[in-house]
C-alpha cells in the first residue's frame, strides 16, 4: 500500500495507473454494457466517428461498433500481455535463480541457452513458433513469453549473484537450511523487486507483440484484438483512416501507460529507500 | 590492435556453442512442423510410391532416430545448406541471400536516423537534466516509443502518400520505369522515405532516452565536477566531457537493438511490401513454408552476433580506458 501511496504521488504513477485502472475496469465489465457478440453487425457500415450517437466512433467496414470492438480488444491486449509477461517472469526468474546459485557447468549451459534465445529476433521466433502451432491465445502467450524471458533471467541471475554472498544468506546456510529452501526462501524473493521493475517494460513489449502478430492475421481469429482491427481498416485505409488509426491510438496509450506507471513504481522505491 | 584480435577471436569461439543451441531450436520447430522435406520436394516434382519414398527418406537421412536426423541437418547447416523451401522450390539460402540486401539497406538507414538524430536530442535533453525541454522530449521520446511501427507506417502512408501525394505508397521502386543512374537511386530514396522513418522513429525515441539517462549519471560523477571546477566552457564540457562518456552504453545497445529492429522490419516491409527477409518470413508463415522461415530465423541469428561483434570492437576502440592499455591510443 505504501508502495502505491508513493507511486501515486510521482505524477507519472498517477497517470499510468489511472489509464491502466480505466483500462482493467472497462475490459471487465465490456459484457454487463455490451453483452452479445462484438463482431455482430449492428448498423450500416462505415459510419464516421461522432456523426451517431448509437456508434460513438462509427463502424466499420461491415457495420460493426468500433467502440464495442475497441473494448473488447482491450480485453484480449490484457490477457495476452498479462501472461505471456508473467510466463516470461516465471521462466526467467527460474532460470536465472537457478544459474546463479548453483554456478559452475549449470550456469554456463543456462546462460547459453539464454544468450541462444537472444541472438533470434523475438518477434521471428514468436512467428515461428505460431506458424508451427497455430494461432490460439495459449501458443500466442507462450510465443510472446520465449522470447521476452532472457532478459529477466539475466537480471536475476545477477542479483542473485550479488546476493548469494550477503550475510543473511551464509547465516542461513550455518542454520543448516537446504540450498533449495535457501534459493527460494532467501534468495528468490530478495530479487524480485528489480525483476518486477523489468514487468512493465516486458508488459508493453507484449502489448506491441500481440498487436504485430494480430495485425498479421496470426492472433486468435475469434476475438477482436486491436491488431486485427488496424488490418481490418487497412484495407479501407484512403476512404475511413480512423479504422485504422483508433485502435492504433488505443495501442499508444496502453503502451504507454504501461511506461508511465513502471516509472512511477521505480521512482516510488527509489524514494522509499531514500526514506529508510 | 592486437587486443581487438584476441577480443574477436574470443567471441567467435564463443558464438558456436549459442549457434548450435540455435540450431537445436530450429530443428525442433522443425520436427514438430507436418511434414518433412521429403514431403515437401515430393509435393513439387509430383509425388512418388510409398517405395521410392522410403527410398528418398533413407537417402536424406530421414528414417533414422532424432539424434542422428539432427546431426544431419546440423551437418547440412554447416555446409551452408539451410533446407529447400516449399513456397519457392530452391534452396533457402539462395532466396535469402537475394533478399538480404534490401532488408540491411532499411535497416542500416533506419540506425542512422535512429541513432544519429536520437543521440543529438538525447544531448540536447541531458544537456541540462530536469530542464524544461528535457521533461518535454523525455515525455514525447516515451509516447513514441509506444507507438508500433507498423502503426505509424500506415500514419505515414494516410499523410503523406494519401493526403499529401508526396511519396509513393509502397514498394522497393517504380515498376518497369526504365530509370537508371541517379535517376533510379532517387526513385528508390523516394521509396525508402517511409519505411526508413517508422522503422527508425520507434528507436530514435530509445536511444534519445539512453543518451539522456546515460548522461543524467555522468553529470553526478567526480571527474566532471573536477572539470567544471577547473573552468572549463560549459559547451566543451558538455561535449567533451559528459557526452563522449555517455555515448559508450548507447553504442552497447546499438548492438542488442539489432535483433529487435530485425523483428520490427517483418513488420514494416510487410506494410510498406518491401522485398526484403522480413517479408520473405511472412511469405514463408503465409505458405506454411517452415524450412524458410527457421532459414530466415538462423540467418538473423548468425546477423545478430556479428553485429554483437562489431559493437563490442567499436566500444574497444571508443572507450578511453581500453586504449590506454595498449601501445596505440
Amino acid at each position: 500500500m505504501k508502495i502505491l501511496r508513493a507511486m501515486i504521488l510521482t505524477g507519472e504513477g498517477a497517470a499510468g495507473l489511472g489509464v491502466l485502472t480505466c483500462l482493467v475496469l472497462a475490459a471487465l465489465t465490456a459484457p454487463l454494457f455490451f453483452p452479445g457478440d462484438p463482431l455482430a453487425i449492428v448498423g450500416p457500415p462505415l459510419v464516421s466517428p461522432f456523426s451517431d450517437t448509437a456508434y460513438p466512433l462509427g463502424t466499420d467496414r461491415l457495420g460493426r461498433s468500433v467502440t464495442v470492438e475497441l473494448i473488447y480488444g482491450a480485453r484480449t491486449t490484457l490477457l495476452v500481455a498479462i501472461t505471456s509477461a508473467a510466463t516470461a517472469l516465471g521462466i526467467g526468474a527460474l532460470v536465472g535463480t537457478l544459474a546463479g546459485f548453483f554456478g559452475g557447468i549449470v550456469d554456463e549451459v543456462l546462460m547459453r541457452i539464454t544468450e541462444a534465445f537472444q541472438t533470434i529476433p523475438a518477434f521471428l521466433l514468436s512467428l515461428a513458433f505460431i506458424s508451427v502451432t497455430g494461432p490460439a491465445i495459449p501458443t500466442i502467450v507462450l510465443a510472446i513469453a520465449l522470447g521476452a524471458w532472457p532478459q529477466p533471467a539475466r537480471i536475476a541471475r545477477a542479483e542473485v549473484l550479488s546476493l548469494r554472498e550477503r550475510d543473511f544468506v551464509a547465516a542461513a546456510r550455518v542454520v543448516g537450511m537446504h540450498p533449495l529452501e535457501i534459493a527460494v526462501r532467501e534468495i528468490l524473493l530478495n530479487a524480485l523487486t528489480p525483476v518486477v521493475s523489468l514487468a512493465a517494460v516486458i508488459v508493453a513489449a507484449a502489448v506491441l507483440i500481440e498487436a504485430a502478430l494480430s495485425f498479421l492475421g496470426l492472433g486468435d481469429p475469434n476475438r477482436v484484438t486491436w491488431g486485427s482491427m488496424i488490418a481490418e481498416g487497412r484495407t479501407v485505409l484512403r476512404g475511413a483512416p480512423f479504422l485504422s488509426i483508433v485502435p492504433g491510438l488505443a495501442l499508444v496509450v496502453t503502451v504507454l501507460a504501461v511506461h508511465l506507471t513502471g516509472r512511477g513504481f521505480v521512482a516510488a522505491i527509489g524514494a522509499r529507500r531514500i526514506e529508510a | 590492435m592486437r587486443r581487438a584480435l584476441i577480443l574477436l577471436l574470443r567471441r567467435l569461439i564463443g558464438a558456436v556453442p549459442v549457434l548450435l543451441i540455435v540450431a537445436v531450436g530450429a530443428f525442433l520447430l522443425l520436427e514438430a512442423a507436418p511434414g518433412d522435406a521429403v514431403d515437401a520436394y515430393l509435393a513439387a516434382t509430383g509425388g512418388a510410391d510409398s517405395e521410392r519414398v522410403s527410398e528418398l527418406r533413407a537417402e536424406w537421412g530421414l528414417d533414422r532416430g532424432p539424434l542422428q536426423r539432427f546431426l544431419a541437418y546440423a551437418a547440412a547447416l554447416a555446409r551452408g545448406d539451410l533446407g529447400w523451401s516449399t513456397a519457392f522450390q530452391r534452396p533457402v539460402l539462395d532466396v535469402i541471400s537475394e533478399r538480404l540486401p534490401s532488408t540491411l539497406i532499411l535497416m542500416g538507414l533506419a540506425t542512422a536516423l535512429a541513432f544519429g538524430v536520437g543521440s543529438l536530442l538525447g544531448i540536447f535533453a541531458g544537456a541540462r537534466p530536469g530542464s524544461l525541454r528535457d521533461r518535454a522530449l523525455s515525455l514525447t521520446s516515451l509516447a513514441v516509443y509506444a507507438m508500433p511501427g507498423f502503426w505509424l507506417g500506415l500514419v505515414l502512408i494516410v499523410i503523406f502518400a494519401v493526403d499529401l501525394r508526396w511519396l509513393p505508397i509502397g514498394g522497393l521502386e517504380t515498376i518497369a520505369s526504365g530509370k537508371s543512374g541517379l535517376d533510379r537511386f532517387l526513385d528508390i530514396g523516394r521509396h525508402l522515405l517511409l519505411p526508413v522513418a517508422s522503422l527508425g522513429i520507434v528507436y530514435l525515441a530509445l536511444y534519445l532516452r539512453l543518451m539522456r539517462d546515460s548522461m543524467a549519471e555522468i553529470w553526478k560523477e567526480d571527474f566532471v565536477r573536477a572539470a567544471r571546477a577547473r573552468g572549463i566552457p560549459r559547451r566543451r564540457l558538455i561535449l567533451r566531457h559528459v557526452a563522449r562518456n555517455a555515448l559508450l552504453p548507447v553504442v552497447t545497445m546499438l548492438g542488442l537493438q539489432f535483433g529487435s529492429m530485425l523483428g520490427g522490419s517483418i513488420v514494416v516491409e510487410g506494410v510498406f511490401a518491401i522485398p526484403g527477409v522480413g517479408r520473405l518470413a511472412l511469405e514463408a508463415v503465409s505458405q506454411r513454408d517452415i524450412p524458410l522461415l527457421l532459414g530466415v530465423m538462423l540467418i538473423s541469428a548468425v546477423i545478430v552476433i556479428a553485429v554483437n561483434l562489431l559493437t563490442d570492437i567499436a566500444y574497444a576502440v571508443l572507450d578511453p580506458r581500453v586504449g590506454s592499455s595498449g601501445t596505440a591510443a
